[in-house]
């Protein structure tokens, strides 16, 4: 009677040992315990930028854009830097080379109404213009400025 | 209200002189718009243009919208002997065409919302719809020798105007085609009722050279004031009608 309860006691007594064993800290048992991250902390002054490490330093100088494809034909801008800084953008004429274009007949001008332009100076709520293809535009205008980065 | 975003690489403004004018349905217009980009843009890698001219896009999958362009491209390259095409160097663009329908959509989408006086503008090409506090709008061309000048003055209610041209600048002419006639003609302005017919026809006619004021003249529903390389205007002859 007694073994078994020593019996008991012993199994009892090993089973609260890997109970207790398992609730130990990781830490305590040589592994690293994984702890998430703690919540950062919002800066209470903002960083400072370098703006000046933001400028961008251009080299003089005459600098040809990619040409790149817009509607009616292609884009190619050119860009003079002078001191530093973009002081001329200009557009490179270009043929079309779109072949199904068909050929213009030499002619008079229409003889339709015709006037002289003249500047208006009244309020307009819209204004309609030639608008360039931006984005090819753009595109010319960057390649070349990536140029004139050195 | 007048709200301003940008929308397919270009300054878009919606104006509502209605006073019940709501926000939120402008902001669905400005969505509709990115929507619509993102199927047509042929500067995306990821639009639905892009992809079939990259040979991923079959014709057995294109949706009803990109079937729908590509009818109104053809329609319009025989309305204008073959001078309007969106195959180009072997690439489908139909930018020459979707600036125009997609203005043309959001006013449509605006009138059924119950909007009667707003105007809708995407760079230079503008619907406008009803009056501006009372009067007509008025739509101003735009100088293609100084872009701070206008040069002619435009009263329109129900009307679409669109302009196309290339660019002076300085000494520099930006020559999109270089044959001697056809870089006569710096800007292109087309009045139609609707934008979308004023932009497709803004777009093949200043192809055309000096005979684009010609073939304007000679088409109904169009009237056009086209300006030459040496500072004249020349226009069709119900053009003056919508000027004061």
């Amino acid at each position: 009677m007694l073994q078994k309860y020593r019996q008991i006691t012993i199994v009892t007594l090993l089973f609260g040992l890997m109970v207790w064993y398992r609730h130990l800290p990781q830490k305590e048992m040589g592994e690293q315990r994984i702890s998430p991250p703690a919540s950062p902390t919002p800066p209470t002054t903002p960083a400072s930028v370098d703006f000046q490490a933001l400028q961008v330093v251009y080299t003089d100088g005459t600098y040809i854009g990619d040409i790149i494809d817009a509607f009616y034909g292609d884009i190619q801008v050119q860009v003079t830097i002078a001191e530093g800084k973009l002081t001329d953008v200009s557009f490179l004429a270009h043929p079309n080379d779109n072949s199904t274009s068909q050929s213009i007949n030499e002619q008079a001008m229409p003889l339709l109404r015709s006037e002289a332009l003249a500047s208006q100076s009244e309020h307009v709520d819209i204004v309609s213009g030639a608008s360039e293809s931006s984005k090819a535009f753009q595109k010319s205008l960057a390649s070349a400025l990536k140029k004139a980065k050195g | 209200m007048k709200r301003q975003t940008v929308r397919m690489g270009m300054p878009v403004t919606i104006d509502m002189t209605d006073s019940f004018a709501k926000g939120k349905d402008i902001t669905e217009m400005f969505a509709y718009l990115l929507w619509l980009d993102n199927v047509f843009s042929t500067y995306k890698q990821d639009s639905m243009v892009s992809q079939l001219n990259m040979g991923y896009l079959q014709k057995e999958d294109y949706p009803a919208l990109l079937k729908l362009i590509i009818s109104y491209g053809e329609q319009t390259k025989q309305e204008t002997n073959g001078y309007f095409d969106m195959v180009r160097k072997g690439f489908f663009d139909p930018s020459g065409l979707v600036k125009g329908y997609a203005i043309s959509q959001v006013a449509k989408k605006l009138q059924q919302k119950g909007y009667a006086n707003f105007s809708v503008t995407i760079a230079g090409d503008t619907q406008v719809v009803g009056n501006k506090n009372d009067r007509k709008w008025k739509v101003g061309i735009r100088s293609p020798f100084n872009e701070k000048e206008i040069i002619k003055v435009l009263s329109l209610a129900n009307h679409g105007v669109a302009t196309s041209g290339n660019y002076l600048r300085k000494n520099h002419i930006y020559n999109p085609y270089g044959s001697t006639l056809s870089d006569e003609v710096v800007s292109m302005t087309v009045v139609a009722k609707d934008i979308y017919d004023a932009d497709r026809m803004a777009t093949a006619s200043f192809a055309m050279g000096t005979k684009g004021i010609t073939f304007l003249e000679e088409k109904q529903g169009y009237e056009a004031y086209m300006i030459t390389k040496d500072k004249k205007a020349y226009y069709t002859s119900g053009f003056l009608a919508y000027c004061q």
